[in-house]
This record gives C-alpha cells, sequence and structure tokens, in this order.
C-alpha cells in the first residue's frame, strides 16, 4: 500500500458533501410532517365534507323527521320522506346475522388456533383465513345473490331473492376472519406460564380454554366482535347486491330491505341529479353510518386498552 | 507487577480532554463532574461495575448518547482543542472524526464491501478504485482480510459473531478516524474472538487513539495504558494501568480490583 | 381427613376427557366450515365462470349480449387504476411512516396524527367515495376520472400502507442505524441507505397487500360515478374509465343468468390478479425474512 493518495479525511474534506446537507436535513421532517399530515387532512375532509352537505340536506328536510322518521320515501313524486330509522334498521338486521353467524365460528376458529392447534394445523389454517379476509366483497355479493340465496329458499320457501339473511350471513362469512385472527391474538398474549399452572393441575386444554385463557382475553376479543360489527355495518355491496332496495320499519328479514351503504350505491348508481335533495340525503346518511362506525371503532380501542394493561 | 519503564513521555498530545462534565437522563444524574483527559496514541480502559456511566460517558464523547431521549448535559468535552458542543459544532463532523465499535457486533445487513464503503460513501467518496484501496485496507487493518478477501459481496450476516466485530472494526477504519470508541467490544464474543480483538486493538494503537469500556477487568489490564475506574457516575480514580491494578489510591477502586463488588 | 377423593376424581376425569374432546371437535368443525365456504365460493365461481374465459373476452368490450360481454374496458381501466394509486399511495404512506417512527416527538400532534390514522382505517370505503365525490370529482373538477378515483382509492388504502411500513421500519434493529450515526452519518442518509434498504421487503409486503385491497374494492367507485358500458380505453388520467369490480357488479346486477355467468369470468379475471399480487407479496416475505 504505498501508493501515493490522500488520506481518507482529506478526501471527506475535499468532497464537501456536506455542504448542501444541512438544508436538507432541515427540510426532510418538514416535507415528511407534511405528508403525514395528508392523513389527518383525510378525516378533516371526510367530516368536513359530511358535515357541509348534510347541513344543506337539513336546510331542506326537518332534523326531526330525518332522526326520527320511520318512512324512506326519496324517490316519491308526491310526498318526499327522509325517516332514517328503516335504513337503520335495514343496516342492523345484516348485522345481527352476521354477528350470529362469525361470532360463534370465528370464536372457535380462535380457540382451536390458539388453544389446540398443531404447528402444522396452525400453519395450513392462518393463510387460509387471509386469503378469506382478501376476498373482494363485490365477489362476496355475487356469491351471496347467486349461491346462498338460492341454497336457502330451498329451506326457507318464502325467502326473497332480496332479503336481509342471505347477505347477513356471507357478511358474517366475511367477518369471520376479523374476529378470529385478532381474537386469536389477545388469546395468545395470554402467557403460557398461566396455561402451564392450570394444565398442571390436571385441567383439560377445554377448561384452560374457557376458564383461563378466555377470561383473561375477554377484552380483546370483545374488541374484536366490536370492530368486526363495525365492519358489517359499514359493509356496501353484499348488500347492495343481494339486500334489495325496499327501506322498511319492521322485523321482516325475508324480504327485500335496504341498509344505509345499500341507499347510498343506489342514488350514486342512479340519475339524481346534482343539488336535488336526494342528492344531498346520501350525505346526510352516510355522516350517520360515519358516526355508527366511528363510535364502534372507537369503543373497540377503549375496550382493547384496558386488555393491554393486564399482565 | 513490575513498573514498566516505557511511560510515554509528558508532552504527548492530549486528544479528549474532558472538564465538568455532567449528565441526566431526564431526573437520573448519571455523569457527575467527570474530568479525564486522554492522551494520543495510546489505549484508555474504563473500568467499572454495571450502571455506572461508563457506556454512557463514552457515547457522550462521539454525542451519540443524544439519541436518547430527554438527555441534559453541563460541562465541556475538548476534542482537540474544540468543544464538541459548540453550537457550530456539527456530530456529523465529529463523528467523522471519531469511530465507534459497539456492545454488539452490528453489521449494516448489506454485502461486506457495502459495510467498509458505507462511510467513505457517505462522505462523497465515489472512485470505485479509492473505493476498492480502502476496503482492502481497512480488512487488512482489522486483522479479516484474509478471511473473507473472496467473498466481499457476500452479506455480512452470513459471517461468525467475532468476524462481524472485526467487520465492524474494519468499517470504522476505512474512514480513517483519530480516535476509535470501543463500548464493550467482546462482550458478545466467545474467548477466542475476544483475543483476537485485543491482539487488533494492539496492533491499532500505533495509529488510533483508543477508548474502550469493558467490564472484564483482566482485559483492561491486557490491553490499556490508562485506566479509568467510574462508580455511580464519578471517576474513582484515573492512572497508569499497572498503577491502578497494582497500587491503586483508592480503597474502592481496590475493593473493585480485587472483586468485592461488581 | 383427605378432601380430595381420588376415586370420585378419576371418575369425573374421563367425562371431563371425553367432554375436552368432544369441544375439540367442534371447535375443529367451526374452523373447517368457515374454511370451507371458500372452498365452495371457489368452486361455484370456477364452474359458472370458466366457460367464458376466452381470448375474445379478454379483447372485447362491455356489450348487451352476455356473448359478446368482454372485459379488456375494465382490465385495462384497473391496471391504470394501480397506475395512479400505488405510487400515490406508497409515496404518502412511506413518507408519513418515516415522519412517524423516525422524525415524530411524543407530542400532542403526533399522538394525534397517530390515532387519526387507526380511525381512518375503522371508515367505511363508501364513505370515502362520498369523500372523493366532493372534493376530486366536484371542487377539483377531475370528473369520474382516472385521477378522481386513483386518489380516493389512495386515500382509501393509506391507513394500512402506513401501518405496515411503520412495522417494517421499526424492525430495523437501532444498533444498525447506530453503527450509521456513528460513522458521521446523518439522520437522512442513514434513512436513506441504511433503514429503508432494510424495512423495503416488509413495505413492500404491506403495500402489495393494501393494493390488491384496493384493486377489488367496489363501493368507492361507484360513488364516485364510474361508468361501466365503456366502448374505449383511457389514454390519459384524466380520461374516464371503469375498473374490474365496477364491471363484475354491473354483471352481477342483471337479471339473466348468462350475466352471471360472464360475471362469474370477470371474478375469475379479479382474482387471479388478486392471487398473482398475493403470491408476489409471499414470495417477497419469505425471501426477506429474519435476516438479523
Amino acid at each position: 500500500m504505498a501508493e501515493q493518495r490522500p488520506s481518507v479525511q482529506e478526501m471527506i474534506a475535499n468532497a464537501g458533501a456536506k455542504r448542501n446537507r444541512k438544508t436538507l436535513e432541515k427540510a426532510i421532517p418538514v416535507v415528511l410532517f407534511i405528508i403525514a399530515a395528508i392523513s389527518v387532512l383525510t378525516t378533516l375532509g371526510i367530516v368536513f365534507t359530511l358535515i357541509v352537505e348534510t347541513f344543506i340536506f337539513f336546510t331542506e328536510v326537518p332534523f326531526f323527521s330525518f332522526l326520527f322518521g320511520t318512512e324512506w320515501l326519496p324517490f316519491s313524486n308526491t310526498e318526499a320522506r327522509f325517516g332514517i330509522l328503516p335504513l337503520i334498521v335495514g343496516t342492523l338486521k345484516v348485522t345481527f346475522i352476521a354477528v350470529i353467524v362469525a361470532v360463534p365460528l370465528g370464536l372457535s376458529a380462535a380457540i382451536y388456533l390458539s388453544e389446540y392447534a398443531s404447528d402444522t394445523a396452525r400453519r395450513i389454517i392462518k393463510p387460509i383465513l387471509e386469503v378469506l379476509a382478501g376476498v373482494p366483497t363485490i365477489v362476496y355479493g355475487y356469491f351471496a345473490l347467486t349461491f346462498v340465496t338460492p341454497v336457502l329458499q330451498q329451506f326457507i320457501p318464502e325467502l326473497k331473492i332480496f332479503n336481509a339473511i342471505s347477505p347477513g350471513i356471507v357478511v358474517g362469512i366475511m367477518i369471520i376472519p376479523m374476529i378470529a385472527s385478532l381474537s386469536e391474538d389477545a388469546m395468545s398474549a395470554v402467557p403460557n406460564s398461566i396455561r402451564e399452572g392450570a394444565l398442571g393441575m390436571g385441567s383439560t386444554r377445554l377448561e384452560v380454554a374457557l376458564k383461563i385463557v378466555l377470561p383473561a382475553a375477554l377484552s380483546g376479543i370483545l374488541a374484536s366482535i366490536v370492530l368486526a360489527m363495525s365492519r358489517a355495518i359499514g359493509e356496501t355491496m353484499i348488500v347492495s347486491l343481494a339486500a334489495g332496495s325496499t327501506p322498511r320499519f319492521d322485523g321482516q328479514f325475508t324480504d327485500s330491505i335496504q341498509t344505509m351503504t345499500a341507499y347510498i350505491v343506489q342514488v350514486a348508481t342512479g340519475d339524481a341529479g346534482y343539488g336535488t335533495t336526494i342528492y344531498y340525503s346520501i350525505y346526510a346518511v352516510g355522516f350517520t353510518l360515519f358516526l355508527f362506525t366511528l363510535v364502534m371503532n372507537l369503543l373497540a380501542q377503549r375496550i382493547s386498552k384496558r386488555f393491554r394493561e393486564e399482565y | 507487577m513490575v513498573q514498566q519503564i516505557d511511560k510515554k513521555p509528558e508532552t504527548t498530545q492530549i486528544v479528549y480532554d474532558t472538564k465538568g462534565l455532567n449528565l441526566w437522563y431526564g431526573t437520573n444524574h448519571a455523569l457527575k463532574n467527570i474530568d479525564l483527559p486522554i492522551y494520543e496514541n495510546e489505549v484508555t480502559a474504563i473500568i467499572g461495575p454495571s450502571g455506572c456511566g461508563k457506556s454512557t460517558y463514552i457515547k457522550t464523547l462521539n454525542r451519540m448518547v443524544e439519541l436518547t431521549q430527554g438527555v441534559k448535559t453541563s460541562g465541556e468535552i475538548h476534542y482537540r482543542g474544540r468543544n464538541i458542543f459548540d453550537k457550530d459544532y456539527t456530530v456529523e463532523e465529529l463523528r467523522t472524526k471519531v469511530g465507534m465499535v459497539f456492545q454488539k457486533p452490528n453489521p449494516f445487513p448489506k454485502s461486506i464491501y457495502d459495510n467498509i464503503a458505507y462511510g467513505p460513501r457517505i462522505h462523497g467518496i465515489k472512485n470505485k478504485k479509492i473505493l476498492d484501496e480502502i476496503v482492502e485496507k481497512s480488512l487488512r487493518g482489522a486483522a479479516i482480510w484474509d478471511e473473507v478477501k473472496d467473498r466481499l459481496s457476500t452479506n455480512a450476516y452470513s459471517l461468525s459473531g467475532g468476524q462481524q466485530q472485526r467487520i465492524c472494526i474494519a468499517r470504522a477504519l476505512a474512514i480513517e478516524p483519530d480516535v476509535i470508541l470501543m463500548d464493550e467490544p467482546t462482550s458478545a464474543l466467545d474467548p477466542i474472538s475476544t483475543l483476537k480483538v485485543e491482539e487488533l486493538v494492539q496492533e491499532l494503537k500505533k495509529d488510533y487513539s483508543i477508548i474502550i469500556v469493558t467490564h472484564n477487568m483482566q482485559q483492561a489490564g491486557r490491553i490499556s495504558d490508562k485506566t479509568a475506574f467510574f462508580l455511580n457516575g464519578e471517576v474513582v480514580e484515573y492512572d497508569e494501568t499497572n498503577v491502578i491494578f497494582s497500587n491503586p489510591s483508592d480503597q474502592r477502586t481496590e475493593d473493585y480490583i480485587s472483586g468485592r463488588f461488581g | 381427613m383427605r378432601y380430595m377423593n381420588n376415586e370420585a376424581v378419576m371418575k369425573k376425569m374421563n367425562s371431563r376427557k371425553i367432554v375436552n374432546l368432544i369441544f375439540k371437535g367442534i371447535f375443529l368443525f367451526a374452523t373447517i366450515l368457515a374454511l370451507m365456504t371458500l372452498a365452495v365460493l371457489f368452486y361455484r365461481i370456477l364452474s359458472q365462470g370458466i366457460g367464458y374465459l376466452s381470448w375474445d373476452f379478454f379483447n372485447n368490450f362491455a356489450s348487451r349480449f352476455p356473448e359478446k360481454a368482454g372485459i379488456k374496458a375494465a382490465l385495462i381501466g384497473s391496471i391504470w387504476l394501480m397506475a395512479v394509486v400505488a405510487p400515490v399511495s406508497m409515496f404518502l404512506g412511506i413518507g408519513s411512516a418515516i415522519y412517524l417512527e423516525e422524525y415524530a416527538k411524543k407530542n400532542k400532534i403526533n399522538d394525534f396524527i397517530r390515532v387519526n390514522i387507526s380511525n381512518l382505517a375503522g371508515v367505511p370505503s363508501v364513505v370515502f367515495g362520498l369523500l372523493g365525490l366532493t372534493i376530486f370529482v366536484r371542487a377539483l373538477a377531475l370528473g369520474n376520472s382516472v385521477l378522481a378515483a386513483g386518489f380516493t382509492m389512495s386515500l382509501l388504502i393509506l391507513p394500512v400502507i402506513i401501518v405496515a411500513s411503520q412495522e417494517a421500519i421499526r424492525a430495523v434493529p437501532s444498533e444498525v442505524r447506530a453503527a450509521s450515526y456513528g460513522m458521521g452519518a446523518t439522520k437522512w442518509q442513514t434513512i436513506t441507505r441504511v433503514v429503508l434498504p432494510s424495512a423495503i421487503p416488509g413495505i413492500l409486503t404491506g403495500s402489495i397487500l393494501a393494493l390488491s385491497r384496493a384493486i377489488g374494492e367496489t363501493a368507492p367507485l361507484v360513488v364516485i360515478g364510474v361508468p361501466v358500458i365503456i366502448q374505449f380505453l383511457p389514454s390519459g388520467v384524466f380520461d374516464t374509465f371503469t375498473a374490474l369490480p365496477m364491471q363484475i357488479y354491473d354483471w352481477a346486477k342483471r337479471p339473466q343468468a348468462d350475466f352471471q355467468n360472464v360475471a362469474s369470468a370477470g371474478i375469475i379475471v379479479l382474482m387471479s390478479v388478486l392471487l398473482l399480487m398475493n403470491s408476489v407479496a409471499i414470495l417477497i416475505r419469505n425471501k426477506f425474512q429474519k435476516r438479523y
């Protein structure tokens, strides 16, 4: 190494790489902050949009008749009615059925994965659940309309083509992976030492699962169910394809209904002109939907925060 | 131990001069009134029990300690006559002059070559021929050239822990620093790798000033010229290594050296 | 005196064991039932749609006649849509993640950004459609163009990309960062030369999964007013277009059984695209796993 070259330190000094660095280093965090702020702007944009357009809607439709009205007849030429309750009832019907389907299946899968399954079984089942979670909702909607409804009609003859049961079941299938994986996370977070303690006293796996793990993971499980319900409430394409477009304020499950999301889609694909009451009504419905899901998401966060403090 | 005669002449340059250094992590007073001159081309060992502030101190020398949130300092550290806490002294400039080797080997998840060339590259050296030269020289300097010369393009993580640590030393050498800070560089290594690194340190002190934090007193005794004993954030004693180990003036130093605590 | 009666315990033990086994069976059955629906769904769609897959199907535009209906406009439209969504959402998502992980100090503003991201992820996609309709379609007068839909979809998947990128960046050990700083590297040099190269496989995996969600998402497109019967291909981002899920939605809605089969064929195409994207994501994940 007898070559004649300046020392590395000299070369560094000559390269002068630092000259523009200082301004760059100062500018970068500012630029990145602006980028990160876009997610906040998005939320503000959503809230602002919904509030402004909903406000215009309420200049045309009284607030109380919207909130407490039991008739939703926006397309009536003579007497348009905008009472949101039928749409809320429709949404809740679908969500109710989805929960009935998804909670037992999702929790069973979570218990099986966390307490019984071998590593191999887990390696097979979890990716399939991921695929189930990745199926686009339009595909589920198609499945509900063209397969689940005809099959159900074999058992329930009075079931109409559009109804609450079939999309409810399929929305339930859609949210199973969410409940299963989030609940399994909560159960896996229960320390193994606690499990071993109970097993060491002669408990069966079932007793450990039901008496030790489930209670300890309860808040995490509840949070997963609330989150999944919020997802079910906001689900759009399955209900648009399979639930129908008949807002109704009753306990009917076998006939065509309409959810909040399906109404928004109905108007968007229809030919209601910009600036009409119907146009603004989708924002009022969207705002109601947004509040529903926001409250449930905040609730889920509140519940799971408690769970995190436990160990 | 016999007093050695080849004591450095008094004219030896001071590289680092710490004056009245205090450091707080939040409310925890981690370093208290440290005064410590460190000399050129010597190995200075810093010993003491866990939590005595020795790691904090060495990380203060290149201001790495500031990566921890809530750190406050007072006092001065002069590096080559300039206070490193001066407003216009950038940490990057300081760290270009002062290399560091860490407790756990921490190569980048890149090829061996890219690991070594990292420093020169970020400082603007792009010429491939010069980089090749620097890489070879640094790897030779860290006594690992023969082991890796045929696989410079493999990922550094494919090497053993001891080899990884020497890669990290080579990486530090690549920008030809003035001082090398070593923060317990052998604590994660097996005895044979440890020995190799210790031999390397002896070799390196010809060209570099080395400050090494170690938990291992025998190691300090084997490789260092001067030793500082830290306890509870204070320097209890600082002297020639053989004085510290054979004839310490403070009772606490003697207790620690003889293994009564720590 | 002994409180435990061994005989009684043993007697009960057998029934407890049996109950355990029965429930294990129930749990396994429930799990398999959930997975079976996926098999039924796939079988259904394949058996109905495979007959309609042909070169013409890929090369034809939409039509009133099921046998002439094709997916060309939708397939190309979805590719156009991705051409906007991928760069926009990844630029915003990775940028936000870098800010939150590397720069953001613990203060109220940054806490708010974090909380906001997790809440944004829970907003129904149809509401994003309303945002897109108001801001991009009307206020910015982009109409129902590729750009308007692309921006809307980008915001929709933004939280997913941010969270995935944050996790990938967090997984880079702090020791490696320290090594870079120790060489005198600046923060941005450390991020671009050490942190991002290590985090990029995780970021890519998460981003591809998010993009595959965007490609299958229908509701925002419906709300924005993306049309279905389109006889031309977009020639730029300001052109109107249609996309795979929109086309499938239109076919599935029609009462004729033939069109439902066409919808199945469309779903096969959509699911194949998704499968391809997911395979790439899994490939990347496996190739770069466990490097430290």
